[in-house]
């Protein structure tokens, strides 16, 4: 489970990054919230209130908890606040690997908004699945620092449980 | 942070030398603080780091650089690193130094040297398979194919590919994760084409010394590594073309 969860703080870190090459300011507050049962973590902390939002795209908005078959379960990624709101997605797992994945919470605000969603998503989440089906053993890359290990994928594995 | 992992291996990350060492052993190699050969190589990357640390005031290293000690005062290790850091800057033409800042600082060799000897304390134990991967770079030991993934310097959190093999070391250089810290000692300055390499070989301490090589060379790392015996080279450019040596696709996994 620990593992998931790590690999959603990935992804998130990868859509903030994508999301910061943005150059406006939100003029609307976001606060899309599900209600994400069966997960570790459901905190959505929208902190400007509003509307709720419903984002188009091509992966199933909202909790997909309590809604699959057998053998399948829900985990909430933690929230993560941007410049542009609130994100969070929710990783279902089959035999410890990732099968599927909903979004919880991202970004509604303008119409630039939904089109870096309907992006970045589908291309983050589908780079978060080729990466732990990759079986490795370990990663090499240009030395990390201590603090930029907890975002690597050697701490992914490292975590396997 | 000790993680579970296959039933009879043990995975421990150790917060040391800056960075993160990752141990992938034989369950029975005991605790991280323990008498077991996984306690004994924790230790001994502790040591390292106390000994040849450059960010030290009273390693070893910092000590020897600022002249208050004599070399013959310094642990032994010193010298036999000195030497080893001297033979490499030969075989690469001096653009593996010791002084890459001014002053005394064998990093680029200390670390592959200590990982590698660290995985020697568990070959010494009777372990037949096991990893340490120090920040980044590498030993595997054991005849089992082990998959190491290469992480992309142009897209963080991905991989570029993955290479496969048994009893070998990987280790990269790059900008991907400390920003330019390596410097092409000939101009000063960070070294212009490549955005990471890859070196593969038998041994940790020179193929990871050997990469911060490379790197510092630039594309012109692509004939230097053909004409080492026993190393392979995957490059990644800054404009994210890629070039391999010939020998590179042996290691494809």
């Amino acid at each position: 489970m620990r593992r998931v969860i790590l690999a959603v703080t990935g992804t998130i870190a990868g859509l903030v990054a994508l999301l910061s090459f943005k150059s406006h300011v939100p003029s609307v507050p976001v606060a899309a919230t599900t209600g994400g049962s069966g997960g570790t973590s459901s905190s959505s902390s929208s902190s400007s209130g509003g509307q709720t939002t419903t984002v188009p795209g091509e992966f199933p908005q909202g909790s997909l908890a309590g809604k699959l078959p057998a053998g399948e379960t829900a985990v909430d990624g933690k929230a993560a606040n941007t410049a542009y709101g609130p994100v969070q997605i929710q990783l279902i797992e089959q035999n410890s690997k990732i099968v599927k994945v909903a979004v919880l919470v991202q970004p509604a605000n303008t119409l630039h908004d939904i089109q870096i969603g309907a992006f970045a998503f589908p291309k983050l989440i589908s780079e978060t699945i080729a990466a732990q089906t990759a079986k490795i053993d370990a990663v090499s890359g240009a030395s990390y620092t201590s603090a930029g290990y907890i975002q690597s994928l050697q701490s992914a594995l490292d975590k396997r449980a | 942070m000790t993680g579970g992992g296959a039933p009879g291996r043990r995975r421990h990350a150790e917060h040391v030398m800056g960075t993160v060492v990752s141990f992938d052993v034989p369950a029975r190699a005991g605790e991280p603080r323990g008498e077991g050969p996984l306690g004994q190589a924790v230790r001994w990357l502790h040591w390292v780091d106390a000994t040849f640390s450059p960010y030290r005031d009273d390693s070893d290293v910092s000590r020897l650089g600022r002249g208050a000690v004599p070399l013959a005062e310094c642990a032994p290790e010193l010298a036999e690193v000195l030497d080893a850091c001297a033979a490499i800057s030969v075989r690469s033409g001096g653009y593996f130094t010791t002084t890459p800042g001014g002053t005394l600082d064998p990093s680029g060799y200390v670390k592959g040297w200590a990982i590698e000897r660290a995985a020697a304390i568990f070959t010494a134990a009777g372990s037949a398979e096991h990893s340490v991967n120090g920040g980044g770079d590498v030993q595997c030991v054991g005849s089992r194919m082990w998959r190491v993934g290469i992480a992309d310097p142009l897209r963080p959190g991905r991989l570029a590919l993955v290479v496969a093999g048994q009893d070998f070391a990987v280790a990269t250089s790059g900008v991907a994760e400390r920003g330019a810290h390596i410097i092409d000692p000939y101009t000063g300055q960070p070294p212009a084409g490549l955005a990471s390499i890859t070196m593969v070989g038998t041994t940790l301490a020179e193929t990871d010394a050997f990469a911060t090589a490379a790197f510092a060379m630039g594309s012109a790392a692509r004939d230097w590594v053909e004409g080492l015996d026993g190393y392979e080279a995957f490059a990644i450019t800054a404009a994210g073309a890629t070039w391999q040596t010939s020998g590179f696709g042996a290691y494809l996994g």
